[in-house]
Parts: C-alpha cells; sequence; structure tokens
C-alpha cells in the first residue's frame, strides 16, 4: 500500500497563486532581466497596494539589524505590523520552521534562512516561488553568487541578504612579532603555522575544531563539486579532486596539530582572539562586525588579506549568509513579499550595513562610501576593497545538497572523527559522503546513479 | 511489607460505592489520556509508516523495527547508556547510601546543614548544571585548565573517551543528594525498638547497619535504582547542551534519546524516531519490571 | 502505618565524629563547588570573566551591574520569561498536585472496576522516554492549535505519575478507613468528606509532591524548547540557553556574563523555596519509598 502524500495548500491560496501566475505571465518575460525600477507590472502594484493596507505579518530572524529594520519598514508602511520573533540561531530556527511545516501551522510568513539550508525547504515546497511576483527582474541587483543560491531553474525562493565571502583575517601585530609573512598560498599559510606554533606551542595560526562550513567552503574553493543535484537526483562525491586538493592542504595542518582545537564562537574562542592566540582566521566577509564587539583586546591589530590560494591566483568562495524567504504557509503572501523585497533593496539595505553587515546588493558593493569605510579596528585599512575583491573572485558553479541540514548534522560524526584523532581528513570525508548517501537513498532520492 | 509490589494497595469491599473511585481519578486519566496514551498510540501508529523526501508518505509494517534492530548507530547508543548505567547508577548510589548513613548516624556535626546542602544541586536546572559545568571543563579558561596549567598536565574531560564519565559526573552531582534523601527519609521511620534490641545484644555499628538498617533500606534502594535505570536509558539533556562545546566527542547518537531527537528534528526521519522511541519505552518498563520483581522477591 | 520517628535509632547520645564530618565535607564541597563558581562569576564583568581564575572574586565587583543588565537586556526578556516559569509552576505543579492528590486517593480508598487496569497504564508511562515521544506530542498538539501556547507547557506538566504514586502509598497508610466510614455514616459527601478530612491528613505527602513538582516545572526545559517559538512564552531554561547560544553561535554577541548572572537568578527562588519547605517534605518522602 502506497499513499501518496499531497502537501495541499489552502484552496484560496492556490487560487489567489494561479491568479497571480495568470495576470503576471506576459509581464515577467517582458521584464525579466531589467533593472528592479522598470518592473512595471500588475504584480508590484498589488504588493504597493497590500503594503497599505492594515495587516499584520510574522518575521523570523536571529540577526542583530532585525529589530532595526523592522522598525524602519514600519515606520515607512504605518498600516503593516511586522511580528519579530528570534526562534534561535541558524540550526534552531530551521528546527522550529520544519516542525510548523510538518505540522501544517505556526510557520512565520517570513523567515531568515542561510543559503546552505534553502534547498532543504526548496524540495518540501514551503517556501513560495517568488517568480510570481516579478521578482525575477531583481536578479541584476545582487552579485551573481548570491543570487544562485536563492534560485532553482527558473524559480525564486529567497532574496539575498548577506553575503560571505572568504578572506583572510590576521593579527598583524603576532605576525610581525614572530615573522610571519602574509601568505598567498596554503603553502605559506602552513609554513607561517609551523613557525608560528615551533616559537610558541601556545599559539596557534587558526582554529579549526571540524565545521562543516568551513569544510564546503574551502572545498567550494579548491574548486571541488562534491553535490550536484537536479530534481530527485543526486551525486554525493567528497573524494573528487577539488575535495581530494582541500584534504591534503588542510591535512597539514590538521594532522601536525598545528590548528588550535577550540571550537569557534566559545569564549575560549573570544578570549585566544583577543589575547592573539589565535593568529588568524579563514573566514567569511561578515567577520570585521563580530571582532570589532567580540575580540576587543587586540583591536587595531587585524588585518584582512585576500584568501590564501593553491596556486595563488585569486580564487575564494563564499562562507556563511543567507536571505529571507516567504513560506507557503503565508495567508499573507502579498504583504510578505513586499516587506521581503524591502529588506534587501534600498533603505532595507541601509539599516543592515549600520548593523555591520556585508551585503549581496550590487549597488551597495560598489558603493563609494562603502569602499571607503577604514576602521580603526583594522588600523585605518579600506577592508571592504578586500572583500569585495572576493566577492568578485568567488568560484561559480557550486551547488548544496537537498538535505544539507542534515548532512552538516552529521558532520562531527564521520569528518570531526578526523579532526578528534589528528588523522586523515579523506577519510572522515569518505565517511562524510557514506552517511549523506545512505540518508538520500532513504528519503527517496536516486543517489550516486 | 514493600509499597513497591506490582499490586494495589489492599483491596476494600465495598460493592456498594463501586463507581465513586473513578470521580476521584478520572480527572488524572483524562488529562494522562490526552498528553501520555494519546502520543504513545499516535507514535506506534507513526512507527508503521516511512514518509520520505522524495515519494510521500507509505504504510511500511515493521520495517522500521527491523531497521533500528540492525542499525549499528543504535546498538551503539544502547551500549552507551548500559555501560553508563552499571558505571554510573552503583557509584552514585553508594555514595547516596554512604552519606545517608552518615546522616542517620548522628555522629555528624552540623547534620542538617550536610543535608540541605549536597541535596541543594536537584534544585539546579539540568540547562545550567551543564552550563556550569562546562566552564568548569574548559581546558583552557575553565577550572580544569588550571589544574592542567598547575600540574602540568593535558587533561582534557571532554575528550572522546572520557566525555561520558565527565557527563557521569554531572549526573552523579544533580541527583546524589536526591537519593541520600530518599534513603535518610527511609531510615528515619525505621522503628526505635529493633535499636534498642540490638543494643542490647551488643551489636556495633556496622552490624546494625548491615542487619537493621540496610534490610529497612531495601525498598528505597529498588525505587532509586527503577528512578535511576529510566533516567539514564532517557540520558539526553546533560549530552545534547554539552555537544556545543564537545562536538567530535559527543555524536548524534550518543544516548538512544539524542539518536531520536535527532532523527526528528536534524532528519525528519520522524516514522523511524517513534519507532526507537517505542523500542526505548518497551525495553525500559521491561528492565524495570525485572529490577522491581527481584527486588521484591529477595526481600527479608 | 508510616510515622516519623524522632528517635534517631536510640543514637542521639553519641559522639560527634570528627573524622567523619571531614569525609562529609567532601561531598559538601563536591556539592556547593558549582554554585559557589556561579556566584563568584556573577560578580565579575564580562572582561574579567575570561581573564581571572574562576573560583575566586576579580576586578570590579559587578554582581548589582550584572542583576541589572539581566532584568533590562532586551527589553526585560529576562523578567517576561521569570514571569512564564511563575505561571508554569503555580498552574502546572499546582494542578499536578491537585489531580495526584484526588487520583492517588481514589485508588488508595476506593474499589472500582477497572483498577488493575488504570494501575499497569500509570506505570507503563512511567518507563516511556518522554523526549523521544516529544515528536508525536508536537504533531498531535499542532492539530489541535495548542502548540506555541502556554497550554502546551502547561497540560503536559499537568501529570506525575510518581505523585499519583507517592499520595497513594501515603494515603493508604495515613487515612484510617474507619474515619471514612463514619463520615459517610454521619451522611458527608464523598467530595466533602475529601476535602474536610483527607486533605488534612495528606499534607505531609501533599507537600512532596508539591516540591517535587515545583522542581520539575520549574526545571523543566525540552518541552517548552519544542512546543513554543515565541520567546515572549519561554521559561527561564529555555531562555537562558538560548542567551547561550546567542553568546556562542554564529554572529556571537559576547554575554556570558548575562547567562551567567541569568542562571544564578533562576536558581535562586527555588533554593529558597527548598530551604522554606524543608520542614515538610522530609516525613512525606518516607512514604514514597517505605511503609511499615
Amino acid at each position: 500500500m502506497k499513499i501518496t502524500r499531497t502537501r495541499s495548500l489552502p484552496v484560496g491560496r492556490v487560487a489567489a497563486l494561479a491568479t497571480v501566475g495568470i495576470l503576471l505571465a506576459g509581464a515577467l518575460a517582458a521584464c525579466s532581466g531589467s533593472t528592479p525600477t522598470a518592473s512595471s507590472s500588475a504584480n508590484a502594484d498589488q504588493i504597493a497596494a497590500a503594503l497599505q493596507q492594515k495587516s499584520t505579518i510574522t518575521y523570523w530572524s536571529w540577526t542583530p539589524q532585525a529589530k532595526d529594520q523592522v522598525a524602519a519598514f514600519e515606520a515607512q508602511y504605518p498600516n503593516v505590523t511586522v511580528n519579530l520573533v528570534n526562534a534561535g540561531t541558524g540550526n534552531d530556527e530551521y528546527t522550529k520552521l520544519q516542525n510548523a511545516i510538518k505540522a501544517g501551522s505556526g510557520a512565520p510568513d517570513v523567515a531568515q534562512i542561510e543559503y546552505y539550508a534553502m534547498p532543504q525547504f526548496e524540495l518540501s515546497k514551503s517556501l513560495t516561488d517568488l517568480s510570481s511576483y516579478g521578482f525575477s527582474s531583481l536578479q541584476s541587483s545582487y552579485s551573481p553568487s548570491t543570487w544562485t543560491a536563492v534560485t532553482g531553474g527558473s524559480a525564486i525562493y529567497a532574496l539575498p541578504q548577506d553575503s560571505g565571502p572568504m578572506a583572510l583575517f590576521y593579527n598583524k601585530a603576532i605576525f610581525d612579532q614572530y615573522g610571519l609573512t602574509v601568505p598567498t598560498t596554503w603553502d605559506e599559510y602552513i609554513a607561517d603555522a609551523a613557525k608560528l606554533h615551533a616559537a610558541d606551542p601556545t599559539k596557534y595560526i587558526t582554529n579549526d575544531a571540524g565545521d562543516a562550513g568551513l569544510t564546503t567552503s574551502l572545498i567550494w574553493q579548491a574548486g571541488g563539486k562534491p553535490y550536484v543535484s537536479s530534481g530527485n537526483s543526486v551525486t554525493v562525491n567528497l573524494q573528487d579532486a577539488g575535495s581530494k586538493k582541500y584534504a591534503d592542504m588542510w591535512n597539514q595542518l590538521v594532522e601536525p596539530g598545528l590548528v588550535s582545537s577550540t571550537p569557534s564562537w566559545s569564549d575560549a574562542w573570544w578570549k585566544s582572539l583577543s589575547d592573539g592566540s589565535i593568529a588568524s582566521l579563514v573566514t567569511g566577509a561578515w567577520m570585521p562586525g563580530n571582532l570589532e564587539t567580540g575580540a576587543l583586546g587586540s583591536a587595531g591589530n587585524w588585518r584582512v588579506a585576500p584568501l590564501p590560494t593553491y596556486d595563488g591566483t585569486a580564487a575564494t568562495a563564499q562562507n556563511g549568509g543567507g536571505g529571507q524567504a516567504v513560506l507557503a504557509q503565508s495567508k499573507n503572501q502579498l504583504v510578505a513579499a513586499g516587506f521581503l523585497q524591502w529588506l534587501n533593496s534600498g533603505p532595507g539595505v541601509s539599516v543592515f550595513l549600520k548593523g555591520g553587515g556585508f551585503p549581496s546588493t550590487t549597488a551597495q558593493l560598489n558603493d563609494p562610501t562603502f569602499l571607503a569605510d577604514a576602521p580603526t579596528y583594522f588600523g585605518g585599512q579600506l577592508i571592504n576593497k578586500v572583500l569585495l575583491d572576493a566577492s568578485n573572485s568567488v568560484v561559480p558553479g557550486w551547488q548544496y545538497l537537498p538535505f544539507q541540514t542534515y548532512a552538516n548534522s552529521v558532520f562531527s560524526d564521520t569528518v570531526g572523527q578526523s579532526y578528534a584523532n589528528k588523522s586523515d581528513l579523506n577519510k572522515g570525508l569518505a565517511a562524510w559522503q557514506e552517511s549523506s548517501v545512505s540518508y538520500g537513498a532513504q528519503q527517496g532520492f536516486a543517489v550516486n546513479k | 511489607m514493600s509499597s513497591l509490589q506490582l499490586s494495589s494497595p489492599p483491596v476494600m469491599r465495598r460493592t456498594k460505592r463501586q463507581w465513586t473511585g473513578w470521580m476521584f481519578v478520572l480527572p488524572f486519566l483524562l488529562v494522562f489520556a490526552l498528553v501520555l496514551v494519546a502520543p504513545v498510540i499516535y507514535a506506534v501508529y507513526l512507527s508503521l509508516f516511512r514518509d520520505q523526501l522524495v515519494g510521500g508518505n507509505a504504510f511500511v509494517g515493521f520495517a522500521n523495527y527491523v531497521e533500528a534492530l540492525t542499525d549499528p548507530n543504535f546498538w551503539d547508543s544502547l551500549g552507551r547508556v548500559v555501560l553508563f548505567l552499571v558505571v554510573q547508577v552503583p557509584i552514585m548510589l553508594l555514595i547516596a547510601l554512604a552519606a545517608a548513613l552518615a546522616l542517620d548516624s548522628a555522629r555528624l556535626h552540623a547534620a542538617s546543614f550536610f543535608r540541605i546542602a549536597i541535596f541543594l544541586p536537584y534544585a539546579v536546572p539540568a540547562v545550567v548544571a551543564v552550563l556550569m559545568w562546562g566552564f568548569i571543563y574548559g581546558t583552557q579558561f575553565g577550572l580544569v585548565g588550571s589544574f592542567d596549567k598547575f600540574f602540568g598536565i593535558a587533561f582534557d574531560p571532554l575528550a572522546p573517551n572520557v566525555v561520558l564519565a565527565a557527563i557521569g559526573n554531572i549526573n552523579t552531582w544533580e541527583f546524589t543528594g536526591y537519593n541520600m534523601l530518599l534513603f535518610y527519609a527511609a531510615l528515619r521511620v525505621i522503628s526505635g525498638d529493633l535499636y534498642e534490641a540490638a543494643e542490647l545484644d551488643g551489636a556495633r555499628a556496622f552490624q546494625v547497619i548491615r542487619s537493621i538498617k540496610l534490610p529497612a533500606l531495601r525498598p528505597a534502594i529498588v525505587i532509586a535504582v527503577i528512578f535511576s535505570i529510566i533516567g539514564s536509558f532517557q540520558l539526553f539533556n546533560e549530552p545534547n547542551i554539552l555537544k556545543s562545546l564537545a562536538p567530535n566527542s559527543i555524536s548524534t547518537f550518543f544516548t538512544p534519546n539524542m539518536y531520536a531527537y535527532n532523527l526528528s528534528f536534524a532528519g525528519q526521519q520522524y516514522n523511524y524516531s517513534a519507532t526507537i522511541a517505542i523500542i526505548m519505552g518497551v525495553l525500559t518498563a521491561v528492565i524495570a519490571y525485572i529490577v522491581q520483581l527481584r527486588g521484591s522477591r529477595k526481600e527479608l | 502505618m508510616s510515622s516519623v520517628s524522632r528517635t534517631k535509632g536510640g543514637a542521639t547520645y553519641r559522639r560527634k565524629s570528627t573524622i567523619l564530618t571531614i569525609v562529609m565535607g567532601l561531598l559538601l564541597v563536591y556539592s556547593l563547588l558549582p554554585l559557589f563558581w556561579l556566584f563568584v562569576n556573577s560578580t565579575k564583568t564580562q572582561a574579567s570573566l575570561l581573564s581571572s581564575f574562576g573560583l575566586w572574586f576579580s576586578g570590579p565587583f559587578a554582581l548589582f551591574d550584572n542583576i541589572g543588565q539581566t532584568l533590562t537586556y532586551n527589553n526585560g526578556i529576562f523578567v517576561h520569561w521569570f514571569g512564564n516559569t511563575l505561571l508554569y509552576v503555580v498552574i502546572g505543579a499546582g494542578g499536578a498536585t491537585f489531580l495526584a492528590l484526588l487520583g492517588g486517593y481514589g485508588l488508595a480508598k476506593f474499589n472500582f472496576p477497572g483498577k488493575k487496569f488504570v494501575f499497569a497504564l500509570i506505570l507503563g508511562a512511567v518507563a516511556i522516554p518522554g523526549t523521544a515521544l516529544a515528536v508525536p506530542t508536537f504533531l498531535m498538539f499542532s492539530q489541535l492549535g495548542l502548540t506555541n501556547t502556554v497550554w502546551a507547557v502547561i497540560l503536559p506538566s499537568l501529570i506525575s505519575p510518581f505523585g499519583l504514586y507517592l499520595i497513594w502509598t501515603y494515603a493508604s497508610d495515613a487515612i484510617p478507613s474507619e474515619l471514612l466510614e463514619a463520615a459517610r455514616i454521619d451522611g458527608a459527601s464523598e467530595m466533602r468528606t475529601f476535602f474536610t478530612i483527607a486533605i488534612r491528613l495528606l499534607t505531609p505527602g501533599l507537600v512532596t509532591v508539591l516540591l517535587f513538582t515545583i522542581v520539575a516545572t520549574w526545571n523543566n526545559y525540552f518541552l517548552p524548547l519544542i512546543m513554543l517559538s515565541d520567546p515572549t512564552l519561554y521559561p527561564l531554561t529555555v531562555g537562558l540557553n538560548q542567551w547561550n547560544a546567542q553568546a556562542s553561535g554564529v554572529a556571537a554577541q559576547p554575554i556570558y556574563n548575562l547567562v551567567i548572572t541569568g542562571s544564578l537568578l533562576t536558581i535562586v527562588p527555588i533554593v529558597v523555596a527548598f530551604l522554606f519547605l524543608q520542614r515538610f517534605w522530609q516525613s512525606g518522602l518516607s512514604a514514597g519509598s517505605v511503609k511499615e
């Protein structure tokens, strides 16, 4: 016996969406690729009209900027009340979101979702396809890699908020004190790591206790394409050339114990960043604001450099970052879509940047005042220039799994064991692949077929 | 003599009022049915299906049970709580027993202060307990770190091979006082006549403990063991909260309960998770029942 | 009859032992050390928290400043959580105690059809891992529209099988059946008999059950964690863990001083309740474990 589950949407909503779709089919075709201001579809008008009506929507987000953004939005649209809820950070929120979806009610209208987690919600048809609201025309407003991350085929599942092109953040005082050169290649980075730890065994070039996000990003940078999915067919190959290239390189740091095993974001980690016992970080462009508030002890010492590469030519990857999506459960789709668009354009982005975020919008990325920012925490360095260069050298073509949140949850069971034993990461990656493959098969995907 | 026998307390013949008792029991049972019985039935129902991300929901009979019983992760988690049970529970109960006997001996200065202070950790929420011990276990800035530096060693309580002991320590800290009080209360109701008789016989303190106190404690020990078995098999809060500090040491299937939780919440395998829950429930009930039977059979 | 004997085994005149006191002192240190750590560190600022030895005071004495920050952070959400916890405790623990009292009395003093079945049902339920049942419970509650409401936390905490069991055994001993017969002959209704005679005799057991259900609801963590998505409904435990996640998650805000001071403020009321009620629970507890 087989019961086919119909993830039925409320009839009213389906009808409304259908109407919207028919109305806009023509308009969309006409304006795709154009700038947002040029989209004069009936749809934009409908959204604009809906924002003038009295309504209340719920927005789940944990970002520090959300509160100010909501306040600014409500000031601009006094009839709309946005009920901001912090339902947990990252995975905690996705769990709650998944529960609400499973339960069929209780999900917010708009939710913050990181890029890596989006495919999972897309797959379960939990997110509204925003292309039916004419959002296709917004493509040129966002950096290519973030736009790719929120779309699947012709469907648009979210708008990008921030991005995390990776760079090397390093403590210049420590680098100077121990005579380390700012590395341009990973070989140089490994040499620095050995030199520093030999000179002072309490100091490490960086920390890595095993982090799925960092691992996938570094595989991305090395040119690996371990995850390929289209429809229900999924390929997992964490032993492809890029993955192996990464593992062989990173092994040289992990196996001899040249990286600290302090978990990121722990109190000990902040302390180590403050007192210089962790001398650099390989992380996303959203890091500066965090350093400024969390590692006060080393203020003025930090600098940003391009991520080291294998051959010295610029290449980087995205690390973290995310955007917002409208939930299919939302009973107020138009207002939700309007809020979403406001959050990730013009005024919404300005508020976001004031709170120390790194944008995904091309207008802000290329804004002269943004590029002229020279924070004293970074010794007056024009850090956004470095980070913008990173944004422009992200290796294209990366995909996450349609069940990446699950895969990440078993990272510590598999690759984490290589970290715990200071042993070959390739073995851990093979085990991770095995777990991911068997889960995918269990969930009905055609994996590696 | 034992209140733990699996039989109802003395039957009262009062056929006329047959249904009056229901009036008192019904409110409890109604809520009980809603919050416990219904979810159990629902879990059994869930365990007979398999819902996939691709392909939807299908009736699979006992396939989930077959899968669970051949799942190395499940056996791994079960083995770990059994190890926890046979090591941590005896240690905790022996400490609690010794402390209760010490309190009861009347040879202790400031006994009531001891009693309350040792019981205090029981009142501390597991979340707070794990937060505190997590800080203490820190090898860099925690208390352990200070000791490591002082003795020039590199002991890490959260390393994979000792993390179970670190969790056992948190549980021992939380529940020793509770068990001590359970035993102490049982000691307090021993009739004074027994002691007088023993003293007339010239019995020494340890003889009194062996031949009077321990037999009288048997029902309390049985109940403490049963609660500890249930507690061990349900081990969840401590490892789950500690996992953020030691992700590589505590796997997603560290205990059966964590496994069930992660199956549901990380993997959306609600059906398989319900299966694990049912298996653990039956297993716990059976073991608790056996302990209970053995405990009362050997009664003196 | 379960009566608390006041003579400690005829041993009241025994000599005090210093060695025994020292050995017990070790257990005492073990029990209190983490609590002492908590207190010491709630007097430190975020900065000196990480830079000083954990077991002694250091830097400016910031306890009151920390308490102020804890109570006002994020528009005083902590006070809100405190209020929620009180609500859950008063209705949850109060209700659980009342239901256990009624049910335990009914089971102890009446014979009725299906009693054996009730007994087996309750015993079986104790063994089911509550955590693992969380998902079915969650899905069921969401069908009933109860998730993300206070009822999602209160309803499950109304059931205390251990409390019922304790009252049952206690009532069997503490209430002489002859007394109930006499009341019935006088024409008192069953409810009246219960409220005027039984409750008074059951008071020690009642206080014990109340104390355990208070601890259980005050410390309740997992159920509200799953059931609630709105932080304004959180109890203290879930709120504290969210702060901890905020302090240690991605894009962390360094608010460890608030986590620590919040933890301290969370356990103070329950500790006070313990000290206050400790005169009562002891005699009640003995009923649960031992009958003569």
